[in-house]
């Protein structure tokens, strides 16, 4: 009796904590298009989100490009395809790993950064604070954050991926004596507006779902100083979750437009 | 320790019968916890009023109520004349440039300088401050004031308990308010550095004529800065006069307050 009791009260926390999410959500969309906007504090988190997780990006795409490469190199051969690995390689980076990746890399950087810098205010009365001065905190602090991670997501894929590529083209160029512009034209060549268009788009989806997530978690963080790392780490599990949530609806969509 | 220093005399009655704060049959509840069952009170110009009860009694409770970081159950507050619960946002905004609020934690925050800290409430309240282009001038004043001009630079990470304090209170009065809401001004502070407070809170209150609500358990701070006290206890004001007043009751309950 007392597991379905647990059970019933998972079940209604759970679709409490999505309805709180959702009414998060559509809070951000009434505010976001509501004058006064907060260029300055956009620019600044902008920066933040940017400067915060390109080195890991960098370092992560570069990583991934070269396992990738050198782990399917050895099946192309064998198949006699190696010709192809560019194309196999680009079009799996571009529209799949790339943006996974690099958004679940993100998660755990910005996600948890939103949580824990969110949470802390609000257990010290910055957020009151905030209020009692005049501005309107969700705001200052939340619109801009998932704004900033909105917007800044899509350029770091982009970079993620043009790094995985050039990881990629060095194994060729070691292993395959393949000269970095013909592996790049053959990249090129593979690749359509079909493949860029929906993995762009789907990375503004991961950078609002990261910034939601994040803001949420640290908006709402309970009184006392374990509550901060609680919502650290639960903005990083939540996010984590809802991207590939995402990532399935984004694939999904994209394939019903490829068929048509 | 006894606070005996009393550099700037205290006023032995207010100075106007002109009604700051008025508060009536105020109520809230957290879910079963009911906090304030019918809260009463009045500060008068010019006056220092203290609300001193236990933890957990609803004193912030209430001086979040009164800036409208709350919403109250049931109840009316007046605020220098007008009915909080009837004003939309941007007038509760223009009210609240009216108030000063000193936070428990001091509440700065973290990522700005102490400058920047003092600039926030001016740049949201900018008609206070019309024709006025270099805040500077005004944020050293507020800084002069509590002794801290040397650090405007200075992160709030690199300032002491007691400096943090005071760069609060200089932020509370950067506005020129007409009402100081203190929470807990001395909790967390050794009696020199809370001595040190409670001076700077009457010379503030001299130069500029504020009103004061101060919200504390500190017998020391009720003493030497009240001139009328309430004692809140099971959620509403159960005694009221001055401290020497409440010092000589016998009503137990009082006397718990004053007991070392």
């Amino acid at each position: 009796m007392e597991v379905d009791f647990n059970m019933v009260q998972r079940t209604k926390q759970f679709f409490e904590e999505i309805g709180d999410l959702s009414h998060f959500a559509a809070r951000f969309f009434k505010q976001a298009v509501n004058s006064p906007f907060e260029f300055k504090e956009l620019l600044r988190q902008c920066y933040q989100v940017g400067n915060r997780s390109l080195l890991l990006v960098v370092t992560t795409g570069f990583i991934i490009g070269l396992v990738l490469t050198l782990q399917t190199r050895p099946t192309l051969i064998e198949f006699g395809a190696v010709s192809w690995m560019p194309n196999m390689v680009g079009i799996s980076i571009v529209r799949e790993v790339g943006p996974v990746i690099t958004a679940l890399i993100c998660s755990g950087k910005i996600a948890s950064g939103f949580g824990a810098e969110l949470g802390s205010m609000k257990v010290t009365e910055q957020i009151d604070a905030m209020e009692v001065s005049g501005t309107n905190p969700f705001k200052y602090l939340v619109v801009t954050r998932i704004l900033a991670a909105t917007l800044m997501l899509p350029l770091l894929v982009i970079f993620g991926d043009l790094i995985a590529l050039y990881g990629s083209s060095l194994v060729e160029f070691f292993k395959g004596n393949v000269s970095f512009r013909l592996y790049f034209n053959k990249v090129f060549e593979a690749l359509s507006f079909g493949d860029l268009i929906p993995a762009t788009i789907k990375s503004f989806f991961f950078g609002f779902v990261i910034g939601l997530t994040g803001c949420y978690k640290g908006y709402k963080t309970g009184r006392g100083t374990a509550g901060v790392g609680i919502a650290a780490n639960t903005a990083v599990v939540m996010a984590s979750l809802l991207l590939f949530v995402v990532d399935f609806i984004a694939v999904f969509v994209s394939d019903i437009f490829y068929e048509l | 320790m006894k606070i005996e220093d009393k550099t700037v005399p205290i006023r032995e009655a207010p100075t106007s019968e002109e009604i700051v704060i008025k508060i009536k049959d105020l109520r809230k509840c957290f879910g079963d916890n009911e906090v304030l069952k019918g809260f009463n009170m009045v500060l008068r110009k010019g006056e220092n009023l203290v609300v001193m009860g236990k933890s957990g009694s609803g004193k912030s409770v209430m001086i979040k109520c009164l800036v409208g970081l709350m919403a109250p159950d049931s109840g009316i507050i007046e605020v220098l004349g007008k009915n909080i619960d009837q004003l939309d946002q941007m007038e509760l905004d223009e009210l609240r440039s009216d108030i000063g609020f000193l936070f428990q934690g001091s509440a700065l925050y973290d990522s700005m300088t102490v400058r920047e800290n003092l600039e926030f409430p001016m740049r949201r309240h900018r008609k206070k401050f019309e024709g006025i282009t270099d805040t500077l001038p005004l944020v050293k004043e507020a800084l002069e004031n509590v002794g801290l001009a040397h650090t405007m630079d200075l992160m709030p990470s690199e300032l002491s308990g007691g400096m943090k304090r005071r760069v609060a209170l200089a932020r509370a009065i950067i506005l020129k308010p007409k009402l100081i809401l203190y929470d807990e001004p001395t909790s967390g502070l050794d009696p020199i550095t809370s001595k040190e407070i409670i001076e700077l809170m009457r010379n503030i209150q001299h130069k500029y004529g504020t009103s004061a609500l101060i919200i504390t358990h500190d017998v020391d701070c009720a003493r030497v800065i009240s001139e009328r006290m309430i004692l809140l206890v099971d959620g509403i004001n159960y005694a009221e006069g001055t401290f020497t007043e409440l010092i000589g009751s016998q009503d137990p309950k009082v006397n718990a307050f004053f007991k070392k």
